[in-house]
């Protein structure tokens, strides 16, 4: 029976061809417009580490009090990064299974090779405990020991692109490199890791960013060098010390935190020892405000700093705004087309083909509109593509791509949609009245 | 015009009309917005930035080897009077941010040195007393610095000048009465005098979040030794390649120990803004695809619609026109007919378009839709589907009478 109402629906296709081929167009530039702007949607608003994000939490404590909220439009959120003091504090007593305070360097490294010009690099102070918290992949070596934070070693964890340009891709591990004026001894490089959005740090990188996490090194090493930081430094009173000594001892946030817990006994308990802390420091005159701490699992807190640029929202709900303005078009030409065949129908019926063969009919008719257009709409999501890296900044839309995913999905979509675009038509069909359509002829 | 036989008609064909009618809702809808989303973006990547930017190239440099303030104190002048010397140029001056740059310093600014009573955030600019002229601003009252007023800073220092310069936006802010020249503003916990003001200048974002304050910067007069510094370059007409071609090899070969980024060290002030507004100039373009597609595929869908009507009206034609109606009738009639559904669309789509509006505002930053938008929005849907159904309404005029004795 299918091959038959294949069969009918191709014939009816090529009677009009003008008709098919425009519906067919519609439908293609309907999906691929859309599924463009969700391509660039699914890359921006993805999890970068969804086998574990639910585990990493990030802290914040309300250091500045509800006056040093300065954005009106912040409903009260702490800070969302730590300063100094607390930072270290908290990663003194290491109450998660793993956390790292971090701050995003910008150092730049002379090459051993004299004829070569130095060279900036991007990167940032971190504990151990950092590379096995986020799953770090390593090409050779390791990360440093605890030993090495606490002896606030010269030791550094390069990426493959520094290891190629520094060391033509061998393994460096031992060698030493030149970071600011001083030698740092490579105890690991790593593989790949290039993770959208910098989740780890979306204070000091805005989360997506054509900068490179170069290096890696010791946070205790790089506070002790005075490695300043090249991220975001927020104050809510003039620090009262001079030069990056001064900052550390000032209430201004530049650090970021992030801690792994593994069950909820484990955040509530975290969570209870950040309220202890705070009301510590309380007791102890630092604050004069309510308890006011967040702890967002990585999911909310990548939402709750915007992560996703807005634009990006935009034009995915304007693209399937244009989808459902297709799915309408597509609609009203398969109504006039069905209605035209009102006497076909009604001979059918008349001959005893149930309401349900008409049904069938005719959604499959709709069906093969909708997979032509979809693989038209395939080449198109090329042109879509080429077109946003064309347009959009580089940060973006590099992330956007095609995959067998993306494309199984436009087919479905095409599809679908285009069978509930011919819901309405064929139910006008079904109903053709067989006796009236073989009168009138 | 027989509108009543038209209505009569319609009714008919209700699934049809309504579908069209939809269709042109939705596309009014989008396209409103659209267009007002296009329209916000072209007017902010057109603001001006106060600054005269033909003619202009920044560099950032990086000192490599982390050297000792002092030497970086040396460093920079040395630069300073090495690019100076480069043919083409014309002024130089090492600053710490400059006009779209997106990275920079912002404060609180106001009468009292609590930073919490703060009248305006501001962007704060290192200059010299060759700022002004590199940049091309315009200084509308007082002076500008002299070499002896500007101090030197280290990362992370204390900032606290005895004499700034501020934008007239930020001197009406701080005295809306127009005195601010020669009265005080607080920056920092010290009262800095205002010795100049200058016509405008832009603060180094342009995030929509940051527009309050856009037109609120300050001059202050400091020479910052840190690792990074922006060299703002001002070479005569026509020599901006040749400079652009040439700054960097001769820094490195003044000084070897320094980066210059190849991907962004040597920029023309002309990069430096494309790259501050690509996002804008990105959706703008996006929706102006979205748009033209959407209209287009209207104008299809209508032109497909009427075409299938028509054919299916022959005989009626015939008959109308057998009976004496004449050719022009029968366009009119399609025209009459396609009309009637646009006003219905948009009507509807008006209301689409505002309820689009209000939930975008909601959820983005987006401002409100003016009504100018909403009224060429109509009045292009209208016209479109005219134009859309002239060719079919054009063919129905030239059925023959004779059709009506022909049967189906």
């Amino acid at each position: 029976m299918l091959g038959y109402y294949l069969d009918l629906a191709l014939r009816s296709l090529k009677r009009s061809p003008g008709l098919t081929a425009l519906m067919i167009l519609i439908v293609a530039f309907g999906v691929a417009a859309s599924m463009t702007s969700y391509s660039v949607f699914r890359a921006v608003s993805g999890d970068p580490i969804p086998w574990k994000s639910s585990r990493l939490f990030v802290p914040q404590i309300d250091i500045w009090g509800p006056k040093g909220h300065l954005d009106a439009t912040s409903n009260n959120d702490p800070p969302n990064a730590m300063d100094y003091t607390d930072a270290v504090a908290l990663m003194r007593e290491r109450r998660g299974k793993y956390q790292s305070a971090m701050y995003r360097v910008s150092p730049s490294i002379v090459p051993p090779d004299a004829h070569m010009h130095p060279i900036n690099v991007g990167g940032h102070a971190v504990y151990s405990e950092f590379f096995t918290m986020l799953d770090v992949p390593f090409k050779f070596g390791s990360a440093w020991g605890a030993d090495s934070d606490a002896q606030r070693a010269a030791v550094v964890v390069i990426n493959s692109k520094i290891n190629q340009k520094l060391f033509a891709g061998a393994n460096s591990v031992g060698k030493t490199i030149d970071i600011d004026g001083k030698d740092y001894r490579v105890v690991g490089v790593l593989d790949n890791w290039n993770p959208k959005p910098t989740f780890f740090d979306v204070v000091n990188t805005g989360g997506f960013t054509t900068d490179e996490e170069d290096v890696f090194l010791p946070f205790t090493r790089a506070i002790d060098v005075g490695m300043p930081n090249d991220g975001n430094t927020n104050c809510s009173e003039i620090p009262k010390g001079s030069g990056f000594v001064g900052l550390q001892q000032s209430s201004c946030v530049w650090i970021s935190y992030m801690v792994e817990l593994d069950d909820s006994a484990a955040v509530s308990t975290y969570k209870e020892y950040l309220d202890s802390y705070f009301r510590d420091q309380k007791a102890a005159g630092r604050f004069n405000w309510p308890l006011n701490n967040r702890l967002r699992d990585l999911p909310a807190w990548l939402d709750a700093q915007h992560v996703v640029p807005s634009d990006t929202k935009i034009s995915l709900v304007v693209a399937l705004g244009l989808l459902v303005a297709c799915l309408v078009n597509t609609a009203g030409l398969l109504l006039a087309k069905f209605l035209r065949r009102s006497s076909e129908i009604g001979v059918r019926r008349a001959l005893g083909a149930p309401r349900m063969a008409i049904y069938m009919q005719f959604l499959i008719e709709a069906g093969m509109v909708g997979l032509t257009g979809g693989v038209i709409g395939l080449l198109l999501i090329w042109v879509g593509i080429w077109g946003v890296n064309w347009v959009l900044p580089k940060e973006i839309a590099s992330l956007a791509h095609v995959d067998l995913g993306l494309l199984a999905l436009t087919l479905l979509v095409a599809v679908v949609a285009t069978m509930l675009a011919g819901l309405y038509p064929t139910f006008r069909a079904s109903r053709v009245q067989p006796a009236l359509q073989l009168k009138t002829n | 015009m027989q509108i009543r036989p038209i209505l009569a008609t319609l009714r008919h064909h209700k699934a049809g009309t309504l579908l069209i009618a939809m269709q042109i809702a939705l596309t009014l809808a989008i396209v409103c917005n659209a267009m007002f989303i296009i329209h916000q973006r072209l007017a902010r990547m057109s603001k001006p930035s106060g600054v005269d930017e033909s003619n202009l190239l920044v560099v950032r440099n990086e000192w490599a080897g982390k050297p000792a303030p002092a030497q970086i104190g040396s460093l920079m002048a040395a630069d300073l009077d090495t690019l100076r010397k480069v043919p083409g140029v014309t002024n130089v001056y090492a600053t710490n941010t400059y006009p779209f740059s997106n990275t920079g310093l912002a404060n609180g600014i106001g009468h009292s040195p609590d930073k919490r009573n703060y009248v305006s955030v501001t962007a704060v600019y290192f200059a010299n007393e060759n700022t002004l002229a590199t940049l091309g601003l315009k200084l509308v009252e007082g002076r500008n610095f002299t070499t002896n007023e500007i101090n030197d800073l280290g990362d992370h220092d204390k900032i606290a000048p005895d004499v700034i310069i501020v934008t007239r936006e930020l001197a009406h802010r701080l005295y809306p009465d127009g005195s601010a020249l020669g009265k005080t503003a607080y920056i920092s916990d010290k009262p800095s005098i205002i010795i100049g003001i200058v016509d405008r200048l832009q603060i180094p974002w342009v995030d929509s979040s940051m527009a309050q304050w856009a037109d609120c910067s300050t001059l202050l007069p400091f020479r910052q030794r840190v690792d990074t510094t922006h060299y703002v370059v001002r070479a005569r007409p026509e020599q901006l390649a040749d400079v652009a071609a040439r700054v960097r090899a001769t820094l490195y070969a003044a000084h070897h120990l320094r980066v210059i980024r190849p991907k962004d060290g040597v920029q023309t002030f002309a990069q430096v803004r494309a790259a501050a507004y690509e996002s804008d100039r990105g959706i703008a373009i996006l929706m102006g695809v979205i748009s033209t597609i959407l209209l287009a595929i209207t104008a299809a869908g209508i032109v497909g619609l009427a075409s299938f009507w028509v054919g299916q009206r022959r005989k009626q034609i015939g008959v109308r026109r057998a009976l004496g109606a004449t050719r022009h009738d029968i366009l009119s009639y399609f025209l009459t007919e396609n009309l009637l559904i646009g006003i219905a669309g948009v009507v509807l789509g008006g209301v689409l378009a505002i309820g689009l509006n209000l939930w975008l505002m909601k959820q983005f930053e987006i401002g409100r839709l003016a009504p100018g938008y909403v009224l060429t929005g109509v009045a292009m849907l209208l016209l479109l589907g005219q134009g859309a159904v002239f060719a079919p309404a054009l063919r129905a005029s030239r059925v023959p009478p004779v059709e009506a004795t022909r049967s189906v």
